[in-house]
């Protein structure tokens, strides 16, 4: 595909702005830049194909079964972007008197008061853009808790060995010591291991539940009471919130904070990786550490972004919500548990489940075995089912598990996408005896064959130059 | 209620005795009673499309739209092409994640390199990583990636944005880091102050907005002389439409270009979402945060695009990483990109000339008015501050007659701005009733 810069002709372009009708005004000499920059020239027909072009290669939920296990790829309701393009949303300043956007508040609040009521928790800031940042949010209000009680010992937060990476980077950005701990050999939180760190140096716990390898952990309340009694405060990562929304509630698990990704359980869209947004929860006593915008409210609280955060993406969020009320909101997480059990189910005896009983949302194969017998990789069975239009499971995750894949059904996957894809999977497992070397070099029918990811990193090209 | 569970009731139990088991309760045996909600999830029932429609374009009606916006700060109101609304609601690009599969992601990685590309032409830049969650957060990166153990500190000109400065200052928080605010004089950074504050050594970056907050050209290139001289790193934000004109950060001497994208064809949405853009020298490539795109060949010597770099990223590099940061913008990066191409170089000019052109006009116009002055009287880009009596009443008749004025701000001042899309009528329609209103 060319680039759109390689479609550019000097001198095309759209007419898109009227002559101006004040007077010009002259920037200053020593303010004015050499030259223009070298920005595409291009008719809207030629616009408009590039980038139909490039959505040609992209795979989205709409193209097909998207498995990204922990990435939560489930129907993106188009009903939920017709309501966030409303000009009553969209045209509305975030600084514009309080008086005329009561409809914007409405929504942040009813969004509070379901997100509060799906969490167990007391506040919300919808403040974050993203999980990753409302782990900072989330992790910043453990922080602010104990400065305001002076209590300046509590230096490490303790991150299980099955985190995802974000887990310890964000405690890090917060300055504090990470601690990792081994999991049990269930996957599950190692009790003992956790005993053994706890302490007056503890500030906190990250923790999610379901685990990144899809266990809801039986012990939950044990883990959060023996934080709490050591002086700890328990954060709950919501990124697998999907299996057990309306189902069991953070906030009774004892959890005192917590972020969602609305981009993931709520259905708003992933959007090639982004906008999202990272609703962090906590219970009455962090309320008052809550990040607030400094133009927006005139308080001296911390702020994580500007004004109010992802507003639309909050829109759409509410807007699912209210769609699927008291009855669908559990009903989601029953089916996306129900759909990750029965594909598990018929993907077994072939490849193997790294944990072999009843999982949430999603479930981990660990290919080791087969490695071994048939010397494929995980990462030849993700490229090899690219060839069957399906985007492959997540991939080496949780590094707990060895050639892992990570398969998330979600709930909006019918039976026969769920019998087809656990098809493809024996296929490949067989194919994996008969034909290792056709799986090496896959996928065969994509745009790409395999890319040089090391010569991309040794040698980098991160923008196109005119030759 | 509505649902998006395609299994019905018949195939639901089917399913579950595939697996041996009776009811849906059967898959949560590892939940303990006590907290099993059991149904009793406190929300109000479910709507068909049709009501939820209703309901929330109900709470969308309680807004109130402007005809005609003068109030930016952070927040611009450009016109947006029609196509740009378009190009990146196709479902694919809407529906799509991060593409960690590149054999089936060349578009979305194209696009990233494209505007990685685009954005390296505003700023002058060598290298853009594919986006942050907005501006206040990408200064707030773009100073984290400065400070080492020797040089913790920040300076932010008293003069930035206040959420950026507040947001710099909680980044700074997490880190146990200190952030000082440079002070302010007629509008800009002081620059006796700031050359009196570098000469702390444990300094490790300064950080300025252009304009400024109050809409104020700074004396960029001379602040990053001050900071060099200093031997920290200078991070400029800038207004992605005014550098279709205004001298790039690079040759201004910036090291570190940030800004806010929003203007870059995102609506202004009640704050979000928006897009930080953040590109550097080549000298910092490899501390930049973030996702980046890269391109390289594929095993038959195609170009190929994929995600690059990747060992400073947090699923890398774990407590270790520098920031936490991983998907975040991606689509508002691609609207940005659509804007810049349909603009094209000119009529970006375009953009940024007529947004000044208009801003001053309602300033000569108001500052006709007896009793309404300009607060600063530095050259200035799109905003700009005035001083003027009983400012309620100013706003309030503006807003009667469907115009937001400009925002209020400390001691009385109104921080205006107006961009293209404020046609003359409105302009003098606004200056006849702030002289109106003032007249009494």
């Amino acid at each position: 595909m060319k680039l759109i810069f390689e479609k550019s002709v000097p001198g095309r372009g759209m007419t898109l702005l009227p002559k101006c009708d004040v007077p010009e005004v002259k920037l200053p000499g020593e303010l004015v830049r050499d030259a223009a920059p070298a920005l595409p020239e291009i008719s809207e027909t030629d616009l408009s194909r590039h980038y139909t072009e490039l959505c040609q290669h992209v795979h989205g939920v709409n193209c097909g079964f998207y498995p990204l296990g922990s990435c939560t790829m489930k129907y993106n309701p188009r009903i939920d972007e017709e309501m966030a393009a409303l000009p009553g949303f969209t045209n509305i300043h975030p600084l514009a008197p309080a008086h005329t956007t009561t409809g914007c508040q409405e929504v942040l609040d009813t969004a509070r008061a379901y997100l509060c009521e799906v969490t167990g928790m007391d506040g919300m800031t919808f403040q974050p853009a993203a999980g990753a940042h409302g782990e900072f949010t989330g992790v910043l209000l453990i922080k602010q808790y104990h400065d305001a009680r002076d209590d300046k010992k509590r230096t490490k937060i303790i991150v299980p060995d099955s985190a995802h990476g974000t887990n310890p980077a964000t405690a890090a950005m917060c300055g504090f010591e990470v601690v990792n701990i081994p999991s049990a050999p269930n996957g599950c939180v190692d009790l003992d291991a956790l005993r053994a760190v706890l302490g007056e140096d503890t500030a906190g716990l990250m923790l999610t539940n379901p685990n990144t390898v899809g266990i809801f952990d039986e012990n939950i309340l044990e883990i959060t009471r023996l934080v709490h009694e050591a002086g700890g405060l328990c954060y709950y990562d919501g990124a697998n919130l999907n299996a057990v929304m309306g189902v069991v509630r953070p906030g009774d698990m004892g959890f005192d904070c917590i972020h969602m990704n609305l981009h993931k359980t709520f259905a708003t869209p992933h959007g090639g990786g982004g906008p999202g947004a990272g609703a962090v929860g906590c219970k009455e006593f962090l309320k008052p550490y809550l990040p607030q915008s400094a133009l927006m409210t005139g308080s001296d609280r911390l702020q994580v972004r500007s004004f109010a955060g992802n507003f639309l993406v909050v829109v759409k969020a509410l807007t699912y919500i209210m769609t699927l009320g008291r009855q669908g909101i559990p009903e989601a997480a029953q089916n996306a548990v129900l759909n990750a059990n029965y594909l598990m189910a018929k993907i077994k005896g072939t490849f193997t489940p790294a944990f072999d009983r009843i999982c949430m949302h999603e479930f981990v194969l660990d290919l080791s075995e087969f490695k071994k017998e048939t010397g494929v990789s995980a990462l030849d069975v993700a490229k090899s089912l690219i060839d069957y239009g399906m985007h492959p499971p997540t991939m080496y995750f949780p590094l707990i598990v060895h050639e892992a894949l990570m398969l998330e059904p979600t709930e909006t996957e019918s039976r026969e996408t769920l019998d087809w894809a656990a098809e493809v999977f024996r296929k490949l497992y067989a194919l994996g005896h008969t034909d290792p070397e056709f799986m090496h070099n896959a996928p065969h029918n994509a745009q790409i064959g395999r890319p040089d990811e090391v010569k991309a990193a040794r040698h980098p090209i991160l923008r196109w130059q005119k030759v | 209620m509505g649902s998006y569970v395609p299994s019905t009731h018949q195939e639901r139990e089917e399913m579950l005795h595939a697996l041996g088991l009776t009811e849906l309760r059967d898959l949560y045996r590892d939940v303990p009673q006590a907290m099993y909600l059991d149904g009793k999830l406190n929300i109000p029932d479910g709507m068909s499309e049709l009501e939820v429609s209703r309901a929330v374009s109900a709470m969308a009606a309680k807004n109130r739209v402007f005809s005609t916006v003068l109030r930016g700060a952070g927040s611009y109101d450009h016109y947006i092409p029609s196509i740009v609304k378009f190009i990146p609601n196709k479902e694919e690009f809407l529906t799509a994640y991060t593409p960690y599969q590149a054999e089936m992601s060349q578009g979305v990685l194209q696009s990233i390199f494209e505007y990685q590309t685009m954005i390296c032409q505003l700023t002058g830049m060598d290298v853009s990583n594919a986006s942050v969650y907005d501006g206040a957060t990408a200064a707030a990166e773009a100073a984290a990636m400065c400070r080492d153990r020797k040089h913790h500190v920040t300076l932010v000109s008293a003069a930035a944005h206040p959420d950026t400065i507040n947001t710099i200052r909680t980044y700074c928080y997490g880190t146990g880091d200190e952030m000082r605010i440079v002070p302010m004089k007629d509008g800009k950074t002081d620059m006796d102050a700031l050359r009196e504050m570098l000469t702390a050594g444990d300094v490790a970056s300064f950080y300025v907005q252009q304009p400024n907050f109050y809409g104020q050209f700074e004396s960029a290139e001379a602040l990053g002389q001050l900071v060099h001289d200093a031997d920290a790193m200078y991070i400029m934000g800038c207004n992605p439409i005014s550098l279709a004109i205004v001298k790039t950060p690079r040759d201004c001497g910036a090291d570190i270009a940030v800004g806010e994208g929003q203007p870059l064809g995102m609506p202004i949405g009640f704050g979000g979402p928006y897009l930080g853009y953040m590109a550097t020298t080549g000298k910092y490539m490899r501390k930049l945060p973030g996702r980046i795109v890269g391109e390289t060949t594929d095993n038959d010597g195609n170009r190929a695009y994929v995600l690059s770099l990747q060992a400073r990223e947090q699923h890398i590099r774990r407590e270790k990483a520098s920031s936490n940061i991983c998907s975040n913008e991606a689509l508002c990066a691609l609207t940005a990109s659509v804007y810049m191409a349909a603009m094209g170089p000119d009529g970006m000019a375009e953009a940024a000339r007529q947004s000044m052109a208009k801003a001053h006009y309602l300033a000569d116009g108001l500052c006709a008015i007896p009793g309404v002055t300009l607060r600063y009287t530095g050259d200035f880009f799109h905003e700009f501050v005035t001083d003027l009596p009983r400012t309620d009443e100013v706003l309030k008749a503006l807003e009667e007659a469907d115009i937001l004025g400009g925002l209020p701000i400390e001691n009385g001042g109104i921080l205006w701005c107006a961009t293209e899309k404020a046609d003359k009528a409105a302009l003098d329609k606004t200056i006849a009733i702030c002289r109106e209103v003032l007249k009494k």
